[in-house]
């Protein structure tokens, strides 16, 4: 925490190709271009096969760009960026771990002993209100707990950069809204910088600070929007009442809903040739 | 139609909540599960009585004769007086210990290296290209062959047997394993790059737990390779051992040898197959129960 330009994350011109397995090159993201500040809540929010996901990979260091730069603290990204966490909109939890033992991997893997890394989970479970689940298995768990289990999980190593690729996208409405309220809490606490990708618009708007709308195939950033809304937001699901979230979100959707359609249309229109890309 | 099935659904929603009390209906859940079991056994026995006493009938008819395909009362002689006064190789005992001996030392060689094999390959694409075609021509190669080369390289001793045990057990535990390593979710693999894991760390954590379901499913079918990979080596060439009594047997124009033979190796391989499902229930505790032993549906 010393040094605060940790977690400042630039895209500087990024484009991104894979070779289908038909031998064609797709280009999955094209001049992507912007800046999540530390301690700044970003989503990305567009249409389906937009190359979100394409661009969380290659922050994390788990994928190269094909060109551009992506820097962390103002280091360019070679090899797995240190001081990241992910949440898949699947769990990435091992069904064959304890609860407890799930948390308590992100310190085993950075060389903590097994006592410790347990105390640390163990608190953290009990932030995410789950003591007494310790001894539990993942599939004993509802999908809502599951999802905080994984939050324990990538928040317990105090990363500086937390990606979140449609991490509520599985859950119901209700479990979603509980969700996004623990989460902002949680990220309070820490505040690390947040990449969040979604294609829900109103949680891109109740959540982030800032909003990067991208275009469809090939993905390129189509316009970015800060959101002023007051912090701490409190509840996700009154201040979608509020007149400037309405405002900001009737704003941000007629930027989307072009996109969107020419998505669909593209997909609902014909056989889809390129693989897909988010 | 429309209106007639909602009534239907009624009706019988009603036969079970206003004539019985809770306790009347579990009584009576109890008592169809307790029927259906009775039932499943009373078949399995009668299907059991109507084969043997269809045997024993036709030979004792003479429809059949039991010079070339035995009988049971024969077996069933025969295997008392096999385990009363042994064998030409000594003791009956000693023979079965010998086949399960090597069984047991082929199984733990193949099982153990086509693990190690097999998360090494699944993991290292390089490695999965360079040896994949050779590991594809071994496996083509009939293993009876393999058989009659150890036993010429070897000898008679328990090393031809073993190998070749191993050698069947080998492929089925490999190419498991492999698959198990290759099908590692693509998320938790991320997910524990992510979070700093080593490559070893990986392996440890995430690889060999998630190939584990694979691997063990394998052992089931590896255990039965075992035994036949161990008796073929003692037809071919041996001084004691189950497979030695069966050719005595057969040399012997004793069918009934072979038969009370082959039912010792069924009841080793059954009991094998138990202690092989206990491992998975203690290492696979994890997972969640499979909808057909979640609810006993009635």
């Amino acid at each position: 925490m010393a040094d605060a330009n940790n977690g400042r994350i630039e895209i500087e011109g990024v484009t991104k190709r894979f070779l289908t397995p038909g031998g064609e090159v797709f280009t999955a993201i094209k001049d992507v271009s912007f800046t999540v500040e530390p301690g700044q809540f970003c989503a990305v929010v567009g249409p389906t096969g937009c190359g979100k996901s394409t661009t969380l990979g290659m922050v994390s260091g788990l994928d190269r760009p094909s060109e551009g730069t992506v820097k962390v603290g103002g280091k360019v990204v070679d090899g797995i960026t240190d001081g990241v966490s992910f949440m898949f909109q699947a769990d990435a939890l091992l069904p064959w771990k304890t609860v407890l033992a799930n948390v308590a991997l992100g310190p085993i893997f950075k060389g903590a002993s097994k006592a410790e890394a347990q105390a640390r989970a163990r608190d953290w479970l009990r932030r995410v209100g789950l003591t007494g689940f310790e001894d539990r298995y993942p599939h004993q768990l509802s999908g809502g707990m599951r999802k905080r289990v994984a939050m324990a999980a990538a928040l317990i190593n105090e990363p500086k950069i937390l990606m979140m690729d449609e991490p509520f996208g599985a859950l119901d409405v209700q479990t979603k809204a509980i969700m996004s309220n623990e989460l902002l809490g949680l990220w309070e606490q820490s505040r690390p910088a947040v990449l969040f990708i979604t294609h829900d618009l109103d949680e891109a708007v109740a959540l982030a600070d800032k909003v990067v709308v991208m275009t469809s195939s090939p993905g390129t950033v189509k316009a970015v929007y800060d959101i002023d809304l007051p912090r701490p937001r409190g509840s996700v699901q009154e201040i979608r009442f509020e007149p400037r979230f309405l405002e900001l979100q009737h704003q941000i959707w007629d930027t989307l809903r072009e996109e969107v359609e020419r998505a669909y249309a593209r997909t609902a229109g014909g056989p889809v040739t390129e693989g897909k890309a988010a | 139609m429309s209106t007639a099935s909602p009534s239907t659904a009624t009706a019988s929603v009603d036969g079970v909540a206003a004539g019985q009390t809770p306790s009347d209906a579990a009584k009576s859940a109890r008592r169809a599960a307790l029927n259906r079991k009775l039932s499943v056994w009373g078949a399995r026995i009668g299907l059991a009585v109507v084969i043997i006493g269809g045997w024993q009938a036709f030979t004792t008819w003479g429809i059949v004769d039991p010079f070339f395909f035995g009988q049971p009362s024969g077996i069933w002689s025969r295997l008392i007086d096999l385990f009363q006064n042994g064998t030409e190789f000594g003791s009956f005992y000693e023979n079965i210990w010998v086949t399960i001996e090597e069984a047991l030392l082929g199984f733990a060689v193949g099982a153990v290296s086509g693990v190690i094999l097999g998360v090494l390959l699944g993991q290292s694409r390089f490695l999965a290209d360079v040896l994949g075609p050779y590991i594809k021509i071994v496996n083509a190669i009939p293993r009876i062959v393999l058989g009659a080369i150890f036993v010429v390289a070897f000898g008679i001793g328990a090393t031809p047997k073993i190998l070749l045990a191993a050698v069947l057990v080998f492929f089925v535990v490999f190419f498991n394993a492999f698959q198990g390593v290759r099908e590692v979710d693509r998320n938790i693999l991320a997910n524990a790059k992510v979070l700093g894991a080593s490559q070893l760390q990986i392996v440890r954590h995430v690889v060999v737990p998630s190939a584990l379901t694979w691997i063990i499913a394998s052992l089931h079918t590896a255990f039965g390779f075992a035994i036949v990979g161990a008796l073929v080596g003692e037809v071919l060439g041996a001084q004691q051992g189950l497979g030695l009594v069966i050719k005595t047997a057969q040399n012997n124009f004793d069918p009934n040898g072979v038969f009370a033979t082959m039912l010792v190796i069924a009841v080793l391989v059954l009991v094998a197959e138990s202690l092989i499902s206990r491992l998975e229930r203690r290492l696979l505790s994890w997972r969640p129960p499979a909808p057909s032993e979640a609810a006993n549906s009635i």
